[in-house]
């Protein structure tokens, strides 16, 4: 794929075949099981269009539709919908599903909802999707209407009823003002949408978010008035396979159809890399690195699904010992091993894998979502294990999160409170919250924080954030002075340099290395000393008393190489003022500028290390070293 | 942009959207098509919009008598 990523063409889905070939397998197709294998593709409106009406052949002359589910699915929408019927009835397919459509005649939604007798009521649907859109309903009493509507089906029907929110039309009469107007567009559609999530909750409908979906694709592509005042289509007939794939991913849910594991490859997926081959230090992972960044984020997205209840294996080709070393000791891995259900690493080959991973977590190949930035390992496991949910990625793992997420392979049909209990995002800010209400002064909200600090020489794991946070922080830094990779990496094994990184975590999680500390040792008048060539830290973790256990850590470390004193330099500049009192702060004493000052307002400080005293500080202190 | 050029472009997305194999000609009619309503015009239109990177009027698609007037408005639209 060497076009922009987007949603609009389901890129998550393998390519179908084209042209003549996609509609001589269309023709091919015999059976359910062979129209839903088509349907697992990348289908546009007119292969969905061909697909539905192969349906339609097969079940006019009565051939074996199983292991398809047949639905029978009420479309209540405004609008022209012939055009999204056929493409639902395709793409539900891609579900299992054999589905029937029944609509009213022309603008008749009303009529068929209220008249009793109504073919709405006689026909008994499965499901009934209430399809209204701005159009539909803001100009034809919104809310009301729609309650009207959504109360007269619960008076008849005990169907599932899916409701959509309303995407506002992207013409804003008042500009910017817009939405301080009660009457505008945006500001119907944002109250209009609000209403419908408390009554959705209340009638426990299942909720399409059409707003969601058009403010993904843009709302100006997906309104487009030329289409709906030619054919009265309610939004661009270019969306239409996401808007059914999304409706087709509800009547999923309402079969049990579930994604519960997210099974992961290691590398080019975890980190950037080949853990076999480039070793620990050279993955590529964490921050400090574009990439590296990039695989941290894939991680989160891991964890965040456990937090929600998804189970997490690994299954990758490579020695057990070597696949799991990152694990254990690489610091930017937010997954450890005690988040992963099954770890499975080993030469075989993955589908083998996976149905030993199914197995042992007694769960449906069906229910197993894979992510693997392996194109042909992708293709070896869809075609062995075609239950198996296989998104298709692009190159960039930067947007691996956001394919495997607009999959859908891990929708859900709700979210209980002991699912929120599981969730860690909840669980932060429920701490957060407790902690306001529990924190009288600071220094017991610092102990609240549970803080630790680890401490570590400069080393091939930390060497790209360092050179990151050289290159890159003002505010908290005392000199500003950048130095290269080339001279960090130098450094490490340079016994004339004292080194320190810092890294801090606390309650809420790992903030990643925050601080660095370059001391260059001299003796001038009788007295040794460390001149701190660099002291800088990440201005989130301020206010944290971080500095001060730095310092206790920069006193112990000289007593030990046995020097008498600290000698701090600020070198103003006009982002680091927040540092001018840094030294002073710290007990430090104004001394004489070592040469000529190269900079107005340079000033000098000493601190004596002989009988220093410790400060008592809310961080705990683990030391490293390489 | 030749007419020859716009049916060579045009048959592999006429036939993708009509579910056939029919060549389209200049006197080809929509009840020559078994596939070919109003609905499928639609989403011919659509389509052929994409390939050839042209936007048509709500005027210009309206007034569409028959294929040949249709591939005389691409000619015009893609140059």
């Amino acid at each position: 794929m060497s076009q922009r990523w987007s949603s609009a063409e389901l890129p998550w889905l393998p390519e179908p075949p084209k042209g003549a070939e996609y509609r001589a397998a269309t023709r091919a197709c015999s059976d359910g099981a062979a129209l839903q294998a088509l349907a697992r593709h990348r289908l546009d409106g007119n292969q969905l269009h061909a697909l539905a009406k192969q349906l339609a052949r097969l079940r006019e002359s009565g051939a074996e539709l199983q292991p398809l589910i047949p639905v029978r699915l009420a479309l209540l929408a405004n609008g022209a919908v012939d055009l999204i019927a056929p493409a639902l009835i395709g793409t539900a397919l891609r579900y299992g599903i054999a589905l029937e459509v029944w609509k009213p005649g022309h603008e008749q939604v009303v009529q068929a909802v209220l008249q009793p007798d109504s073919e709405l009521y006689t026909k008994v649907p499965d499901v009934v999707l209430l399809a209204l859109d701005y159009r539909g309903l803001l100009e034809s009493g919104g809310f009301e209407h729609w309650s009207m509507l959504r109360g007269a089906l619960a008076s008849k029907l005990v169907a599932p009823v899916i409701v959509q929110t309303v995407a506002p039309p992207p013409e804003a009469y008042l500009g910017n003002y817009s939405r301080r107007v009660e009457t505008s567009s945006r500001a119907l559609a944002a109250e209009f949408n609000r209403q419908l999530l408390d009554a959705a909750e209340e009638h426990g409908d299942l909720l399409l978010d059409v707003s969601a979906l058009a403010g993904s694709v843009g709302l100006e592509a997906w309104d487009d008035p030329m289409q709906r005042h030619l054919y009265k289509l309610p939004f661009c007939q270019r969306f239409v396979p996401l808007y059914c794939e999304h409706v087709a991913r509800l009547l999923g849910l309402l079969q049990g159809r579930a994604g519960k594991c997210l099974v992961l490859d290691l590398d080019n997926t975890l980190w950037g890399g080949v853990i076999g081959d480039d070793g620990l230090a050279g993955i590529r992972l964490g921050q400090g690195d574009a990439v590296g960044e990039a695989h941290r984020a894939i991680q989160q997205m891991a964890l965040d699904l456990r937090d929600r209840g998804v189970l997490l294996a690994v299954c990758s080709k490579n020695d057990d010992a070597r696949a799991r070393q990152p694990f254990l000791e690489h610091p930017e891995m937010l997954l450890k091993e005690e988040h992963i259900s099954i770890f499975q690493a080993n030469w075989t080959d993955k589908a083998s894998n996976l149905e030993a991973i199914a197995s042992a977590l007694d769960i449906g190949l069906d229910s197993l979502v894979f992510l693997d930035d392996n194109p042909a390992e992708r293709a070896q496991v869809r075609d062995a294990l075609p239950q198996v949910q296989v998104p298709e990625l692009p190159e960039d793992p930067a947007l691996f999160p956001r394919a495997l997420l607009a999959s859908g392979a891990f929708e859900v049909l709700g979210f209980t409170k002991e699912d929120a209990n599981r969730a860690r995002s909840y669980r932060a800010k429920a701490k957060r919250a407790e902690l306001r209400a529990g924190s009288r002064d600071l220094g017991e909200y610092l102990e609240s924080l549970e803080m630790r600090a680890t401490f570590n020489e400069f080393d091939g794991l930390g060497r790209a954030r360092i050179t990151q946070l050289i290159g890159r922080s003002n505010q908290f830094n005392l000199t500003t002075r950048r130095h290269s990779e080339t001279e960090i990496r130098a450094m490490e094994d340079d016994p004339e340099v004292h080194t320190l990184q810092v890294r801090l975590t606390d309650r809420f999680g790992d903030n990643g290395m925050v601080s660095v500390v370059i001391c260059r040792p001299v003796a001038e008048a009788g007295c040794s000393a460390w001149v701190i060539d660099t002291w800088l830290m990440s201005c989130r973790v301020l206010g944290r008393r971080l500095e001060e256990a730095v310092r206790d850590e920069l006193v112990r470390a000289a007593q030990a190489a046995g020097v008498d004193e600290l000698w701090g330099q600020y070198l103003p500049t006009e982002r680091n003022q927040i540092v001018r009192e840094h030294y002073p702060k710290l007990g430090f004493q104004k001394m004489a500028p070592r040469g000529e000052a190269t900079v107005e307002g340079e000033c000098w400080w000493r601190l004596r290390v002989g009988g220093y005293l410790r400060a008592e500080l809310p961080i705990e202190v683990v030391r490293r070293s390489s | 942009m030749s007419e020859a050029t716009i049916y060579e472009r045009l048959t592999p997305l006429f036939q993708d959207v009509m579910d056939t194999e029919i060549v389209p000609t200049a006197v080809l009619r929509a009840s020559d098509v078994e596939g070919w309503d109003s609905l499928s015009q639609i989403r011919l239109v659509v389509a052929v919009e994409e390939e050839f990177d042209i936007a048509f009027t709500t005027a210009e698609i309206a007034d569409l008598p028959d294929l040949g007037s249709f591939v005389a408005l691409i000619a015009h639209k893609a140059t």
